[in-house]
């Protein structure tokens, strides 16, 4: 489904990305670990559109999306979470997910908003709802997001991924602030979300228990290149990770 | 060569004088976080004090120089440290700039206030004596002393400030504060006080500047000041607010350019009229179009910036359905007394006022819309008003069309260069998206407006009888009234719509993160478009009704000073809600009309009511207005939550 091509990018002298090929099929859950600076998240962006390439190619089921802007790749299946949030503060946790909704049925038309039709609709928000109780939301549904806490607010990032049943989701460090019984919680949803709604997903996570409980294969980055893939065990035993993550010779 | 110089050379000290304040700009924004663009008006304020204590108490210069430059600058520094910059949150850009254009705003209103309306002359010289001639450029290019010390300030501010910034420790603090106060406080040192420090260091700068640039005017007048800011801001957006001599040397060449243009171009063309005094907005506009370092200068850089608490939600969304209805019932009632004494027993010139009170409202609509909703800040809602109240009066007076149709045709020609504008910004965020439309209402203001062809010259276009149907100059018959009334009760009902529907949730989502919001598929740069044009289709609608109550349509009416006043005004009563822009419109006249009976000194003072409201937007984003209403309507809750505890309290009890 995404595939990869020697996909590159420099910023300055610091090469971050050199030459990356990256597959993921679809329904397929692939980690992306590696250590600091490896260039993890810089191939996120490159994938998301937030940063452009120097040089590769990404492809969508075929397709060459390299050049579209990140909305219109998120309108394509492509769903993300942030490592650092990227909440709407003032918006209530029920309209991030029909915001979401919204954008993928093309539902928004100033017409029908100065008509007064502009509330979402009875099958929107079921379907929001649903999402809702399946990520442990429901009781906070109209609070708005501003006044939740930062594990709640995850949890609502990834509620508005998945709302739009995307193909793809590339989650960034989800784990990231959150204690270790979060983050078990977080990895059994992730996990049964991704079996659940049969998308693929590209998980960058530096708790590797985390990347154990929810990927398929790992692929392990190490200054900007791709180092070594397969299954988690198979990885982790790999003599090029141990000296990426512990300079071992 | 002789006479390229005799035209260059005197636009050194101009230039001199733009650098100034582009290198203070670029040093509050370095060691403050803060595009101050009230900067102009601190400086003014030691000018003036100056040359008060000098003219008017007869002090010696030197004690009138340490009490306005040592004293009163860092003074005043320390003060906008102390009560506004320190509240605003480092990541919310857009609370930075509103206060920063209240100081711009109020600072100059306020002076004559406290003074009395000072006409002061003649500041003296603390350097060089400016009617000497020191020597000659050539053969007859006399140097005096206004070019020397406008050249020797230059360069003493500039290595002082480069070698501060760069080489001593507290410049080093001072950067790491600006990025983020709090990580700095981790590593054992005092951010407020290292920013405090900047505040003073950048007002004794300001004042600095002041004094030294008194004198090279006749009289010391704020306006001068702010004029100068324009060219100094683009100065300081070439160097991208980051290089303090790039700043300096692009403010000396605007300077040098302008003059030298002036003395080529034949003082009747075109290009002496409208192009020359437009130049240094098209060098904003090209800096900000060109230069790759504006378009992330609202990035957040602190990592801690997530601690700030978010703004409270506006009233009306938090309060308790009770309390709602009784709001709701509370709204309609006055509404109709309002209406029904519009038209029975108010008075012709309290008609007068609140029928201009409703069309400000409109356009102070399109600010909620664009401000309030989409977090998008636009200088040129002025602009935009005048749009289309020139374009209905030269409809009128060609075509002879009615002048509510031409006006409805130019709100239709304001909201296209809204969206234009849109278009233009689309790479710019925050700071540099407002500092954009500043420049388009700059260019409107000295290009535009003022020709002929647009508005009849510097007198302007004034409105005929027979333009207008329903006798709608008539003071006691109403129809005004009535036709403001049903274009502001359909444009609040618009964007009261707009606001709960799809389109307004991704605006919002936009507000919130604009990151986020592309993430899920909003069409961010279709949404900013949106937003803009429908603004734009407010404030002309707003322009062309204020065109008709004031029957004259003069350049004047619509200039950019306007634009920055009406962002205060909207801000200070509360920007997120549509009754925070009916509230501001009415506000604004009747504080207005209030002053015509406070004695003349005080007269001033409604832009400075304003611009001190605005003022507390630092600490509370959501205005005034918005939060006198959420503390009453915790206090009407308050109550209702008493009466309804009392007889439920012993069923409570009862349970096992």
């Amino acid at each position: 489904m995404l595939a990869v091509r020697g996909l590159t990018k420099q910023f300055g002298a610091t090469l971050a990305v050199a030459g990356v090929d990256l597959d993921v099929a679809a329904g397929e859950s692939v980690g992306l670990v590696g250590p600091n600076g490896a260039g993890k998240t810089t191939l996120f962006n490159c994938v998301f559109g937030q940063v452009r390439p120097d040089a590769g190619t990404v492809e969508l089921d075929g397709h060459d999306i390299g050049r579209l802007p990140t909305w219109r790749r998120a309108r394509l299946g492509i769903g993300r979470t942030y490592q650092r949030l990227e909440v709407f503060p003032e918006l209530a946790v029920r309209d991030h997910l029909v915001v979401a909704l919204r954008v993928h049925h093309r539902g928004a038309r100033l017409w029908r908003d100065l008509l007064g039709l502009g509330a979402p609709t009875r099958e929107e928000l079921a379907e929001v709802d649903s999402v809702l109780d399946a990520v442990g939301l429901s009781d906070r549904a109209d609070v708005p997001v501003a006044a939740l806490g930062l594990g709640a607010c995850r949890l609502v990032e990834l509620a508005r991924a998945v709302v739009t049943k995307p193909r793809l989701l590339l989650a960034d460090e989800p784990s990231s602030g959150l204690d270790e019984h979060e983050t078990g919680e977080l990895a059994r949803l992730l996990r049964s979300l991704q079996l659940a709604r049969g998308m693929g997903m590209l998980l960058v996570e530096h708790d590797l228990a985390m990347v154990e409980a929810v990927v398929d294969r790992v692929v392990v980055m190490d200054l900007g290149r791709v180092v070594a893939s397969g299954s988690f065990h198979e990885v982790m035993g790999a003599r090029a990770v141990r000296r990426a993550y512990l300079g071992a010779p | 060569m002789e006479q390229l110089l005799g035209f260059a050379v005197p636009g050194v000290p101009y230039g001199c004088a733009y650098a100034v304040f582009a290198v203070g700009l670029v040093l509050t924004y370095q060691t403050t976080g803060v595009f101050n663009v009230g900067y102009g008006a601190q400086a003014y304020v030691s000018a003036f004090v100056f040359a008060w204590l000098v003219e008017d108490h007869a002090w010696p210069v030197w004690a009138a120089f340490v009490c306005a430059v040592v004293i009163v600058g860092p003074g005043l520094g320390l003060a906008l440290d102390r009560f506004l910059f320190r509240r605003i949150p480092s990541s919310n850009t857009t609370a930075k700039i509103v206060t920063g254009l209240s100081l711009l705003v109020g600072i100059p209103a306020l002076l004559p206030v406290v003074f009395g309306n000072q006409n002061l002359v003649g500041a003296p010289s603390i350097v060089f004596n400016p009617d000497t001639v020191y020597f000659h450029l050539g053969a007859d290019v006399p140097v005096n002393g206004i070019y020397l010390s406008a050249v020797l300030l230059t360069v003493v501010m500039l290595v002082v400030l480069v070698l501060l910034l760069r080489t001593t420790r507290l410049g080093l603090e001072m950067r790491a504060a600006v990025e983020s106060p709090r990580l700095l406080e981790l590593e054992g040192v005092n951010a407020r006080r290292v920013t405090a420090t900047a505040w003073a260091v950048c007002g004794l700068m300001a004042g600095l500047a002041g004094v030294l640039l008194a004198p090279t005017e006749v009289t010391v007048q704020a306006q001068d000041y702010v004029t100068l800011m324009v060219a100094a801001i683009a100065a300081a957006a070439i160097a991208a607010l980051r290089s303090m001599p790039v700043a300096a040397v692009v403010a000396v060449l605007i300077g040098v350019v302008s003059l030298t243009a002036q003395g080529y171009l034949p003082t009747s063309s075109f290009w002496y009229s409208a192009a020359l005094p437009a130049f240094p907005f098209l060098v904003l506009v090209g800096a900000l179009l060109f230069v790759p370092g504006l378009r992330h200068l609202d990035e957040a850089k602190d990592p801690l910036s997530s601690v700030d608490p978010p703004p409270p939600p506006p009233a009306a969304r938090a309060r308790r359905r009770e309390v709602d209805r009784l709001v709701r019932t509370g709204f309609f009632v006055l509404l109709f007394a309002f209406v029904a004494s519009m038209l029975t027993w108010m008075p012709p010139t309290w008609e007068t006022v609140m029928n201009q009170g409703m069309a400000y409202s409109v356009v102070f609509l399109s600010v909620t819309l664009l401000t309030g909703t989409a977090g998008q800040l636009s200088l040129a809602q002025a602009t935009l008003a005048g749009i289309a109240a020139f374009t209905a009066g030269q409809l009128a007076h060609h075509l002879g069309l009615d002048f509510l149709l031409g006006g409805a045709l130019g709100a239709v020609a304001a909201s296209l260069v809204a969206g234009l504008l849109a278009i233009a910004s689309l790479r710019l965020r925050g700071l540099g998206l407002a500092l954009m439309t500043l420049a388009a209402a700059l260019l409107f203001d000295v290009a535009i407006f003022p020709a002929q062809a647009v508005s009849g010259g510097t007198g302007g276009i004034t409105l005929k009888p027979g333009w207008l149907p329903l006798n709608l100059f008539a003071p006691n018959g109403h129809a005004y009234f009535l036709v403001v009334l049903l274009v502001l009760v359909l444009c609040t009902g618009g964007v009261a719509l707009v606001q709960r529907g799809t389109v307004g949730r991704f605006l919002t989502a936009m507000r919130g993160s604009e990151l986020g919001a592309a993430g899920v598929g909003v069409n961010l740069p279709w949404q900013r478009v949106l937003a803009f044009t429908l603004s734009g289709a407010l404030a002309g609608m707003g322009g062309a009704l204020l065109a008709i109550q004031q029957t004259v349509i003069a350049p004047g009416e619509f200039n950019y000073q306007l634009s920055l006043a009406f962002v205060v005004i909207v801000v200070t009563t509360g920007v997120g809600t549509v009754e925070g822009a009916i509230q501001a419109g009415i506000g604004l006249v009747v504080v207005q009309q209030l002053m015509q009976y406070a004695p003349q000194r005080l007269q001033g003072l409604t832009f400075v009511l304003f611009a001190l409201g605005a003022l507390a937007y630092a600490a509370h984003p959501e205005g005034i207005v918005e939060l006198e209403k959420r503390r009453w309507t915790e206090r009407a809750e308050r109550v209702l939550t008493r009466r309804r505890r009392a007889p439920a309290t012993p069923a409570v009890t009862g349970r096992p």
